[in-house]
């Protein structure tokens, strides 16, 4: 795994010192995949239906989130779904009966899940590995049991018709369209926020830890105020990944919060590509496609999940789009 | 050609683009009805195949009256969200109704979505009462049954019948208290006092040890089940090896045909409880029962919820045929307000008429699981005592909180 990473950073820093520093610090080929995503954005709620393509575009950005963490600091975190599911229940409940507009709704969301993150990746990141991954868990089961009691989660019926409200008092969210271009921008927003702080310098000391922590440390990095902040972020994007697809369905469930859910974004992320920029989105495609499109085939999902999961770890176990990035022997 | 792994990939890719662009497409002349059920996790034997089946025979009964009528089916795998994506993707593709929903939280948000897209929602799974209370709309119906006849036919009977002092095992979230809450109401208008309540973490508890033997401890004479399926069978078998049936009466508030099936009448014998439905009724339901048992999965006996499935769809098609498919297509609250106007008849559950919050009306009975001795042949399961007329069954309309009822 150490080895793979080390030669895909080499690889990539040696494109990135050819292609200069390309736009917005995006590779020659990065670009390339960022306007084939822009594309699909534009052209699929045309071409397919769109709430569809916006449940992809929430959990593209959920797991683009997860990715920040596992992907560039090597934290496995498996309690995501806390994160994601305190985002929907609280933007649910404050759009509910508060009636705060979409946009405030979306930020408080991230905001709390940010705060959870805060405290979470306080406790966790003080061990590392099996022992990281168990504790994220436990800290999410927590609050998944907290989610099945408290009065405002509504137990097992959730939150129900949550309003969209309308953007910025002018524009009519009610409507699928307009809900689809105000969630694509928010996933655009997000993709290109945890693209700039992969490739800020705070990101190279995140994989600079990922590769060696004790020698970061010894480099005079407080590793731990790093981890603790990558953690934050990440807990903070999922919730508002949680927050906007609550907006869009209109309801915040158990489901959200469950460990299911936790690890379902493993699964997205190991599927599409560890540690690349479009793996998630594309893990996150091909999993949400596959839960819609096999859904009459019902428990067969997740067994054909598995089956995929499997397939993926032991014959392309840098996932889809890192294979396809080491074939063309580019960064994405 | 031996195809290389990237054609493999770029054909797979193409493949799952062009499956994924086949819309329903609409026509002016079908009807299209969509039973969103659980067709994999707990309620699949209770609703299920069963009620794809028992839709499918009432469309076949009613026949053609010059349009068409296309059932399709989908598993919303009891979650709320995966239901409601589902409802929403049907609705805006051409489904006009979607019929059955268990599992009441998947319900209560399909409902809401219903009314959005002025479709049409005809429920017969689903327990909760805020359906046709503070959760009522135009477009909705709510057929089979729900917690407050299951507790009313069941505890009131009950609890007057001497079994005055009650204990609940409750499963600890919104439809086990609601339940239970229920029920104490009709225990206390009856008589009756409950000693207590032991609430067991859901899901995840299958060992209810400690949860009977408090309820043993409390000698209450009645052991009140606030849970469902699995874990209601799960406490009877348990609550049998401790003997808790020799100083209790059992009373499961929410308990079916194929829980009693899966239990045995061995172990189920004497147990009462509230249904709507019975197969072995009277002759109309004897003659539906037959009818559809050939057709119904393993040949079993429809239960409750598929017989409402049955008894809402024919009497949906007969409003669409009186209103003429054009209209019926157009608005959902025109065809929900036909169905309210005209009188219910269908073999499952005989005359009755829907009401303006959208509850189905019809009487409800209190059944006592027959011993093997009694059981004269397959599915043979219960004896009749005591039924509660359609006027008394269900919540009275001033209580439900209806904002369909005030304006």
């Amino acid at each position: 795994m150490a080895d793979t990473a080390t030669t895909l950073t080499n690889a990539a820093m040696r494109e990135q010192v050819r292609a200069g520093e390309g736009v917005w610090g995006f590779s020659r080929s990065q670009l390339v995949g960022v306007l084939a995503l822009v594309a699909f954005i534009l052209v699929a709620p045309f071409v397919l239906y769109p709430v569809f393509v916006m449940k992809l575009l929430c959990f593209a950005l959920f797991a683009c989130a997860f990715n920040l963490l596992i992907g560039y600091v090597g934290l496995l975190s498996f309690g995501h779904a806390a994160y994601f599911g305190m985002g929907a229940y609280i933007t649910g409940y404050v759009a509910k009966a508060w009636g705060v507009t979409p946009v405030l709704a979306i930020i408080m969301g991230g905001v709390v899940a940010a705060a959870m993150g805060v405290v979470g990746g306080w406790i966790a990141i003080r061990r590392q590995g099996i022992y990281f991954a168990m504790i994220t868990l436990a800290l999410a089961q927590m609050v998944y049991f907290f989610c099945v009691q408290a009065p405002f989660t509504g137990g097992e019926d959730g939150i129900q018709a949550i309003p969209r409200g309308s953007f910025l008092g002018i524009v009519d969210l009610s409507n699928d369209m307009t809900m689809y271009w105000f969630t694509a921008a928010i996933f655009l927003a997000g993709f290109l926020l945890i693209h700039r702080i992969i490739h800020s310098p705070f990101g190279q000391v995140l994989k600079a830890i990922r590769e060696n922590e004790p020698r970061a440390t010894s480099l005079g990095y407080r590793t731990d105020d790093f981890k603790l902040m990558a953690f934050i972020l990440s807990a903070g994007l999922a919730g508002i990944a949680g927050a906007t697809k609550s907006l869009v369905f209109g309801i915040a469930t158990l489901t959200d919060v469950h460990w299911a859910m936790s690890g379902e974004v493993v699964l997205m992320t190991l599927v599409g590509g560890l540690g690349t920029v479009f793996g998630p989105v594309v893990g996150a495609a091909v999993i949400v496609t596959m839960q819609n499109y096999l859904a009459e085939m019902g428990a067969w999902v997740t067994v054909i999940q598995g089956a995929i999961f499997v397939a993926c770890v032991l014959a392309f176990r840098r996932g889809i789009v890192g294979e396809i990035a080491n074939l063309l022997k580019v960064k994405l | 050609m031996p195809l290389s792994r990237r054609q493999l990939l770029a054909a797979g890719t193409t493949a799952a683009a062009l499956g994924g662009f086949s819309p329903l497409r609409a026509q002016a002349n079908t009807i299209r009805i969509g039973v969103l059920t659980d067709m994999s996790g707990p309620y699949r034997d209770s609703t299920g195949p069963g009620s794809v089946v028992c839709t499918q025979q009432a469309v076949q009964e009613f026949g053609n009256k010059g349009f068409q009528v296309e059932v399709l089916q989908a598993d919303h795998q009891n979650k709320p969200d995966v239901g409601a994506n589902l409802a929403r993707q049907w609705y805006d593709q051409g489904v006009d109704a979607i019929i059955d929903v268990p599992t009441s939280s998947v319900a209560l948000a399909i409902t809401q979505i219903a009314k959005e897209k002025n479709k049409v929602f005809l429920n017969s799974g689903a327990a909760v009462t805020e359906l046709t209370g503070a959760h009522c709309n135009p477009n909705f119906v709510h057929w089979t049954y729900d917690t407050y006849m299951l507790s009313k036919g069941l505890a009131g009977a009950l609890t007057k019948a001497g079994g005055n002092t009650w204990y609940f095992v409750t499963a600890d979230y919104a439809f086990g208290h609601a339940l239970q809450r229920d029920a104490t109401r009709f225990v206390e208008e009856a008589g009756g006092k409950v000693l207590g309540a032991a609430r067991y973490p859901f899901p995840s508890t299958t060992d209810f040890s400690s949860f009977l033997l408090q309820a043993q401890a409390s000698r209450a004479k009645v052991l009140g089940l606030a849970n469902a399926s699995g874990d209601t069978v799960n406490c009877i078998k348990q609550g049998r090896e401790f003997g808790l049936n020799k100083s209790m009466r059992f009373a499961a508030l929410l308990m079916g045909l194929v829980d009693v099936h899966a239990l045995g009448l061995e172990t189920g014998q004497g147990l009462l409880l509230t249904e709507s439905f019975y197969w072995g009724l009277n002759d109309r339901t004897r003659a539906f029962g037959k009818r559809v048992q050939p057709k119904m999965p393993n040949r079993a006996m429809p239960a409750m919820v598929h017989a409402g499935c049955y008894g809402v769809t024919l009497h949906y098609l007969k409003a669409v045929a009186d209103m003429g498919v054009a209209a019926a297509k157009a608005s959902g609250t025109d065809v929900v307000a036909r169905m309210k106007a005209m009188p219910t008849d269908d073999d499952a559950f005989g005359q009755g008429r829907i009401r303006e919050d959208g509850r189905k009306l019809h009487p409800s009975f209190l059944f006592e699981v027959k011993s093997p001795a009694e059981s004269k042949e397959p599915w043979d399961y219960y004896k009749l005592v005591a039924t509660t007329p359609a006027e008394e069954a269900f919540r009275p309309l001033s209580e439900g909180g209806c904002p369909l009822v005030r304006s």
